[in-house]
């Protein structure tokens, strides 16, 4: 009896230790900030989300290097509690309750995607923790009244609309004829209402109007009809697997459009998996290196791809600017509120206007981020197509090469 | 958008053409279900990541510098010996139970390779390019991509060789009479456990053939394999068991369908017209059943 006493009395010892000890755990420990994130290693999005946790640390060895976070005449360091969410927008959900209740996270990264935002966003706000999220573009993200959420990007119906106006300058002012193909999710979605809002806003016609099922990889009757009604622009987005679709196919059915406007180029690795036959593809780009944003922690763009290209062997996708952008954000709402109150650096948040490399940040009421805008680029190769580069064509102040429009038609490539 | 029918008629000849193409190709999945569900009544969910793994074996040959159509070859023999090893380890432990216990065994195995091809080859979709160009008929108004037509082609020609061997050799004499009834085969001396290691070797090897196909002409992912038992499952129901002609009819006419009315009505309806026309032929085939029961009492 006596033994068992002690066991029990060891073992709620321990566990109250234990306790004690994750508690301890919580959003500043010493003097290192505690940051939490969920983000996808294994699964679908796995590439994109190990591009998210690669800019995330990034930024956090850049921000600990050149002399971390001030508050209150203290410098902190920036320390991140990484999960595998799999994936999978349930596993997402429990992973952000587990980091605020059991870790005791105050201040949350955001997953890679939107639909694991989505998932995730109902959590943090339920506690109050805020959360700056760089990967979760969906407009309905921002709809929703969300106090505690902030999106460094720019949100998915402004992706493509840019291309629109493009078009409609490229034709004399005149409305064009649309042609589209949306896989049926919540982003590509969005894009798609941003695409209808600028041909309502230019007078342009939608002639083609396809949402591909999710399991589709075949769009041949959708470029079909493209050839039947020969559009002057077609606008693709449907993650990487439409956008390799899309070319495979456009180049092997020789369908000539003036211009082929698509999202996610760069994650798809268009250029390199498809050589020439991308060429001339006009993509949205949240970021790309050319642009002269500057800040202190990485200089530019051309710095971030050097020192990103030296860290981790590879080019950044936008997907990685954009998450070390997030950091930056933090960093400077810390230093604005002076507190580590959820509260204060929510509103420190919320009243950011900054600049990064990755462009200027300054939220809207929704949470998104309002002053940077899509850039687009198009896809640009040498003559054997061995070497394909991006080159950035709108908006004009960010130009590094002329639009080439209309498209030469495949009999002439 | 008003009916492009009457605006482009001879695009109903591509859309027709892509149909096809297509539906050889899932024809060719269903023939390799059906032989292995008629022999062994065995349905396999992982039909899918059969084409999947058979896909990214012309992949990977394409990345070290070989031509990918050569994985029409290589693949096939890869994939047979998966699909052996997968009945040793897995499949004949469930051979003989009931169809619950082998659909969730398969399921199992499904869900395992997309995670396995997940971890080892990357999520990223990835493309092997044939650099087969294309060919342009009627005033280069139909176009179809040579690789489309060299994989309706390996396809049409590997199912007539399977009838043949099936017809003339002696495993594939065991294969069928195992088929009829395996107890019969067992006590007039074919060995079945043999024999279903076969046919699921084949079925698997058929699943090879499919996925080199398909990495030249669509797009590999780990997690995209379900459309395709699906889409073979279908087929194999229209067709029934053991009909090879039915099968390819049915794949064709599937394919056909599916892109006409992908180009008529829109992509969205494109697989929900599919599954309608599902519901309907499986409402009629019960209407002529019932109707022929009647006349037998």
């Amino acid at each position: 009896m006596k033994i068992r006493n002690i066991l029990i009395t060891l073992v709620s010892a321990i566990a109250l230790l234990i306790s004690a000890s994750t508690i301890s755990f919580a959003k500043v420990v010493g003097d290192k900030i505690i940051l939490g994130a969920a983000v996808s290693l294994t699964g679908k999005y796995s590439s994109n989300g190990v591009h998210t946790q690669n800019g995330y640390n990034l930024a956090v060895d850049r921000i600990n290097g050149m002399g971390g976070v001030k508050v209150g005449g203290k410098t902190y360091k920036f320390e991140i509690i990484y999960y595998d969410d799999e994936s999978n927008s349930g596993r997402a959900a429990q992973l952000a309750e587990r980091l605020i209740q059991q870790d005791g996270v105050q201040f949350m990264l955001g997953p890679y995607s939107s639909g694991l935002t989505k998932a995730m966003a109902p959590v943090t706000e339920k506690y109050e923790v805020p959360m700056v999220e760089a990967n979760g573009a969906s407009r309905s993200l921002f709809t929703k009244g969300y106090k505690y959420l902030f999106a460094v990007l720019a949100p998915a119906n402004l992706y493509l609309d840019v291309a629109i106006d493009l078009a409609v300058e490229k034709n004399g002012g005149k409305p064009v004829k649309i042609a589209m193909a949306f896989e049926q999710d919540a982003f590509s979605q969005d894009v798609r209402l941003g695409i209808v809002e600028a041909a309502k806003r230019t007078g342009s016609k939608i002639i083609i109007d396809d949402k591909l099922p999710k399991e589709l990889n075949d769009m041949a009757a959708t470029l079909s009809k493209v050839k039947a009604t020969n559009p002057d622009v077609l606008v693709v987005s449907g993650h990487t697997k439409g956008a390799l679709t899309a070319i495979r196919q456009i180049s092997e059915m020789k369908v000539d459009v003036k211009m082929l406007a698509m999202t996610h180029c760069d994650a798809a690795k268009l250029s390199k998996q498809h050589g020439k036959a991308s060429e001339y593809a006009l993509c949205a780009s949240q970021w790309h290196k050319s642009l002269s944003y500057k800040d202190k922690f990485f200089g530019g763009g051309m710095k971030y791809d050097a020192d990103f290209t030296k860290a981790f062997g590879y080019a950044p996708p936008y997907q990685a600017a954009e998450s070390s952008a997030a950091l930056l954000v933090y960093k400077d709402a810390f230093e604005r509120a002076q507190s580590f109150d959820t509260k204060k650096v929510r509103d420190a948040l919320a009243a950011t206007d900054m600049q990064t490399f990755y462009g200027n940040i300054k939220f809207a009421e929704g949470g998104q981020n309002v002053s940077k805008p899509m850039v687009l680029f198009q896809v640009s190769c040498n003559d054997d197509g061995s070497k394909c580069e991006n080159k950035v064509v709108a908006p004009t102040k960010w130009a590094s090469a002329e639009l080439v429009h209309p498209i030469p038609s495949w009999s002439k490539r | 958008m008003d009916l492009l029918i009457f605006q482009a008629p001879i695009l109903m000849v591509q859309a027709s053409m892509d149909g096809i193409l297509l539906g050889i190709l899932f024809s060719l999945i269903a023939y390799g279900m059906a032989l292995q569900w008629g022999v062994m009544n065995i349905i396999n969910i992982a039909q899918g990541e059969l084409v999947i793994m058979g896909g990214y074996i012309a992949y990977f040959m394409y990345l070290s510098g070989i031509h990918p159509a050569f994985g029409v070859i290589v693949s096939p023999i890869i994939m047979y010996c998966v699909g052996w090893g997968m009945y040793k380890l897995v499949i004949n432990k469930v051979v003989d139970k009931d169809l619950f216990t082998s659909i969730l065994a398969t399921f199992g195995i499904s869900i395992l390779a997309q995670q396995l091809m997940n971890f080892a080859f990357g999520a990223d979709v990835v493309v092997a390019q044939s650099n087969f160009g294309t060919t342009m008929l009627f005033n280069n108004s139909v176009t179809l991509p040579n690789a489309k037509i060299f994989s309706g082609a390996i396809c049409v020609i590997s199912a007539i060789i399977l009838v043949i061997y099936m017809k003339k050799s002696k495993l594939g004499r065991a294969i069928r009479a195992t088929a009829q009834n395996a107890r019969a085969a067992k006590i007039l001396g074919v060995d079945t456990e043999k024999v279903y290691a076969a046919t699921f070797g084949i079925n698997a090897a058929l699943c090879g053939i499919a996925g080199a196909c398909i990495a030249i002409t669509f797009t590999l992912h780990p997690y995209t394999g379900l459309p395709y038992t699906v889409r073979s499952f279908m087929i194999v129901i229209i067709a029934g068991l053991g009909n090879l002609p039915a099968v390819a009819i049915s794949g064709m006419g599937l394919g056909v369908f599916e892109e006409w009315s992908d180009y008529l009505l829109g992509t969205e309806f494109r697989i929900a017209a599919v599954f309608s026309l599902l519901v309907i032929i499986l409402v009629y085939r019960r209407f002529k059943l019932a109707r022929k029961r009647e006349y037998l009492k």
